[in-house]
């Protein structure tokens, strides 16, 4: 056992299990999440029905589309069809696997982890347009191509944000990036006079519309295009695209915690005498004090069943409180609470933007991202560079 | 540890492998659990219960090609940039003043079709809809 947990490749091999075999679950969850948080953000409950809270409703969810009829259109290229949601799950998947999580834990740590992983994205695009293109639907088509033109068009700008982000780390490594802001005693968002903020805006909103996501929602616009280049895609390969989306939510916010927000390290890593507050004090309490919350709701439910999912939810999150209050586990797991944190609150204001922007216009769209976003990112390089250049 | 940097992409190969058993397993799982009934009109392509209007597949703007290539271009110069931000602290003064020209040789190229006309998607007139 000690010989198969000391091989080189245990930790890489169990966290890629691990994200494949939890991603689908988290993926559902982070969709229950954000149709709570709009819901809450209109004035509405949201999935209340499923479990306590609509907290089952995931599961439901998968069960559901798994049931689901296999349609595929008459007119349709099968074989494409087929294919096309696949390699947009895998590649979306796959990407996560460059992304560090804590201190050593990561699929893989290679030299080129940046770089590796806007290539992974970008061949997800091409799952995107087949998809649409093998439909052999209007709509499909008319999405898919609005999609590869606003894709690759804030590809570049994404490209942009990211040079930023890698003056700062000075290196394509994700674990150098962070091992650097760590030396530095500086998020990579302050860096350079805090000039660095703007690297990162142009990231995020680029980042924001290569996810497809609201405001930049235009490849499958419902109200026009009824699902743009998923019309066709019912049951679980629509899922798959669907679970794509979610994960490539969590590799550009994962990338963006890496490079500007010190991935696995806790806020102000250097100052030693906030170690047992932040490492132990903070998870603690976020874990407790919503086991705590669950527990108290608990008495106000009406159904059995539901108060005992409630019930199993609070303790679950309580065990995880206590975990912390054990010195070694929380020395270990510290530095995933903190990638995690960062992630959900970068995810959360993804979700926040969805809630507040309407959607943009396409004209509107591609002139903000030529017009505006790509000039400026080429702008803040030069203003890094010789920021970067001036201070040695 | 591995022994060269090739190896290090060992484990990422096998997450892909996995990913993509989970996503064609699932589909496949979908495929046989869930109950088919054919019908022609089930199957033919959507459009909001009209009968569809003609094949799919016919010519579409030119402007998306035009994307597609100025894409190429910007994405081959970000990543022709992508060496240079990694190490440019070492290189100093004379790399930094080699990709200045670079990048003010890209942003001319930049503003040429811009103001071509290349980035304009129609411009927005009120009028238009009055009428």
């Amino acid at each position: 056992m000690g010989e198969i947990m000391a091989h080189p490749y245990f930790v890489p091999l169990l966290t890629g299990a691990a994200i494949i075999a939890l991603f689908p679950l988290v993926a559902g969850y982070l969709v229950l999440v954000e149709r709570k948080v709009l819901a809450d953000m209109q004035t509405r409950l949201g999935p209340m029905r499923t479990g306590p809270h609509g907290f089952l409703q995931p599961i439901a969810d998968a069960l559901k589309l798994l049931l689901k009829e296999d349609t595929i259109p008459d007119e349709a290229d099968r074989r494409i069809f087929w294919i096309a949601p696949v390699i947009a799950a895998i590649t979306a998947l796959a990407a996560l696997g460059f992304i560090p999580f804590g201190a050593g834990i990561v699929v893989a740590d290679v030299n080129v982890g940046v770089l590796a992983v806007a290539a992974m994205s970008s061949v997800g695009i091409i799952g995107v347009i087949l998809g649409g293109w093998s439909s052999n639907s209007h709509y499909s088509l008319l999405g898919s191509l609005r999609s590869a033109a606003q894709l690759v068009s804030y590809e570049v700008a994404l490209a942009l944000g990211l040079l930023g982000g890698v003056m700062a780390a000075g290196s394509l490594s994700m674990v150098a990036a962070v091992e650097r802001q760590q030396q530095q005693q500086l998020w990579g968002v302050f860096d350079n006079y805090g000039l660095m903020i703007v690297s990162f805006m142009i990231y995020f909103i680029a980042s924001t519309a290569e996810t497809n996501r609201a405001p930049f929602d235009l490849p499958e616009a419902e109200s026009e295009l009824v699902a743009g280049y998923m019309t066709e895609y019912s049951g679980f390969r629509w899922a798959l695209f669907f679970l794509a989306e979610y994960a490539a939510m969590c590799v550009v916010a994962g990338v963006a915690v890496t490079l500007f927000f010190g991935g696995w390290l806790r806020p102000f890593a250097s100052v030693a005498f906030l170690e047992g507050p932040l490492n132990v004090g903070v998870p603690v309490t976020v874990f407790g004090v919503s086991g705590i919350g669950s527990l108290y709701l608990v008495r106000r439910l009406k159904l059995l069943h539901q108060r005992f999912v409630l019930l199993a939810v609070g303790l679950f999150l309580i065990v995880c409180a206590a975990l912390f209050l054990v010195p070694p586990v929380a020395a270990s797991l510290a530095g995933p609470f903190w990638f995690f944190f960062k992630l959900s609150l970068l995810i959360y204001s993804m979700i926040w933007i969805r809630g507040t922007f309407p959607r943009l216009r396409y004209d509107q769209l591609m002139n903000f991202g030529w017009h505006y976003l790509i000039p400026l990112g080429m702008l803040m390089l030069l203003v890094h560079a010789v920021v970067g250049v001036a201070r040695g | 540890m591995p022994s060269n940097a090739l190896e290090l992409y060992f484990p990422f190969l096998l997450q892909i492998a996995i990913a993509f058993v989970l996503a064609a397993g699932l589909v496949g799982a979908s495929a046989v659990l869930g109950k088919r009934l054919k019908n022609k009109v089930k199957d033919m392509p959507y459009e909001c219960g009209m009968t569809p209007a003609g094949d799919a597949r016919h010519s579409f703007g030119v402007k998306f090609y035009l994307v597609g290539m100025l894409f190429i271009l910007f994405d081959i110069e970000a990543i022709f940039l992508f060496p240079w931000v990694v190490v440019f602290r070492q290189l100093g003064l004379l790399a930094f003043f080699s990709m200045l020209v670079f990048v003010l040789l890209i942003l001319t190229g930049f503003f040429y079709i811009w103001k071509k006309g290349a980035l304009d998607w129609g411009k927005f007139n009120p009028d238009e809809l009055k009428g």
